[in-house]
């Protein structure tokens, strides 16, 4: 029998896209309750959530096109003030690449960001820090990833900001992703933060995570090679989503 | 092949409006409509139903700064991108909890059985992920529809669960087509959570 390639190929794709998601490995996540972060202490669940293998419910999940973006969605810069009007700040690029566990890209992922402004002031109404807001900066964006799982945006490196918790906390400079894979079990919102900043360390949200090797996944290293000269720095900060099991060839040991 | 671990969470925190549903935090102009804010146009299959609860901490205070995310079959059972689903309803709704009431609502259809993969059926359920200021991990479960008893006595994720607990996941019918089911996040009647 002759064989078509592409064909096995791409069935071989398919497969290894085709079992239950992997179990999320908790050391990698913060724990629900960690008491130094107050709002957790009566927000955590106490009962060992039920577990049971994903199935379509959780394999499956929303369907966003391109057609979706406008065209300054990933230009935080730009993208609130009126035309021609740049936000106040640093600027740089945020990058990376959206990958499964397998090291597979995730093509198509939304990514929606929201973050303070360059002096730590959050544009909501329950915001009340006295560091002004800039009337030029917005501070949410969205992007989508391209075939190859990498995505871009602009936007200004927000500020660190004081916030009621212990009785001097400040969170360390951060941008918030939402992030959307091809199952609704990916789903996942995260903190990027930035090298080098010492608020990283003692702060109690970040501190949640157990695992310093994790955190340091969230610390987005300075990227020299990806800056706008005279223009922009840039920061590199890559997502890994959960990958599926590989039950290649489980349901037709015959005939392959 | 080598396994990379996956990104850790951290919480969505009070401002997650910003990001998510920027015209309910009064960024207007920058989307045409926050993403999830309908789920069915007119033409979509199915019974109207609408979903509304509330969310409690352990105190039973109620939480308003949550944001809950709603993902779910058609009315026949397919889900968005599978082959034949109804091109009219979208399965995903998005929905921040009201700032006075502390109420979320999905305008939706009722959800169809979806296979097993050891076969047979899961009874009709709406998968909801909630995330909020003290919550570290997007919190997932499922809502079952309390008029189902036939399908819900054979559902396997509910047939997992001690009969006790499995009532917190059952939405009660109000009047004709409104279910409400409230959320409590910790305590005695601490609603079951999954880790699929």
């Amino acid at each position: 029998m002759i064989r078509d390639q592409s064909k096995d190929a791409q069935m071989q794709d398919d497969d290894q896209n085709a079992g239950p998601y992997l179990p999320r490995n908790a050391a990698s996540h913060p724990a629900a309750l960690h008491p130094p972060y107050r709002s957790s202490r009566l927000r955590s669940p106490q009962a060992e959530p039920i577990t049971f293998p994903s199935t379509p419910s959780e394999e499956s999940g929303p369907v966003f096109t391109g057609d979706l973006l406008g065209p300054l969605d990933n230009d935080l810069l730009h993208n609130f003030g009126p035309d021609g009007q740049s936000a106040i700040g640093p600027r740089i690029i945020v990058h990376g690449r959206v990958q499964d566990q397998f090291g597979r890209p995730v093509a198509g992922a939304l990514l929606e960001v929201w973050q303070a402004n360059a002096g730590g002031r959050y544009r909501h109404a329950k915001e009340g820090y006295i560091a002004p807001l800039d009337p030029n900066f917005g501070g949410c964006g969205r992007v989508m990833t391209d075939t190859e799982g990498r995505y871009s945006f602009r936007t200004v490196m927000p500020g660190a900001y004081p916030w009621p918790n212990g009785p001097n906390d400040w969170r360390p400079a951060h941008i918030h992703f939402s992030v959307f894979g091809a199952g609704f079990a990916q789903r996942l919102i995260t903190q990027m933060y930035f090298e080098g900043d010492p608020l990283i360390w003692r702060c109690p949200i970040v501190g949640a995570i157990d695992d310093k090797r994790a955190v340091e996944r969230l610390i987005a290293p300075l990227d020299m090679d990806n800056t706008a000269p005279m223009d922009a720095l840039a920061y590199r900060f890559d997502i890994t989503l959960r990958g599926r099991e590989q039950t290649l060839f489980e349901n037709r040991m015959e005939g392959l | 092949m080598s396994k990379h671990p996956e990104t850790a969470s951290q919480t969505a925190g009070p401002y997650v409006h910003i990001g998510c549903t920027p015209n309910f935090a009064g960024l207007t102009g920058l989307y045409e409509n926050d993403l999830g804010a309908d789920m069915a146009t007119d033409k979509a299959q199915g019974a109207r139903i609408t979903l509304s609860g509330r969310i409690f901490d352990g105190a039973g205070d109620l939480i308003h700064d949550a944001l809950v995310e709603a993902w779910q079959a058609d009315a026949a059972g397919r889900h968005a991108g599978q082959p034949g689903a109804d091109p009219h309803f979208s399965g995903f709704g998005r929905c921040p909890c009201d700032a006075e009431t502390g109420e979320f609502r999905f305008k939706t259809v009722k959800p169809g059985p979806v296979a097993w993969p050891q076969g047979g059926q899961q009874a009709p359920h709406i998968t909801l992920w909630i995330v909020a200021r003290g919550i570290n991990i997007g919190l997932h479960t499922r809502v079952y529809f309390a008029d189902e008893d036939v399908a819900n006595a054979q559902d396997p994720v509910l047939a997992e669960i001690a009969d006790n607990r499995a009532a917190t996941l059952l939405a009660r019918p109000q009047s004709a087509g409104d279910y409400r089911l409230d959320i409590h996040l910790q305590g005695p009647n601490e609603t079951v959570f999954f880790a699929v």
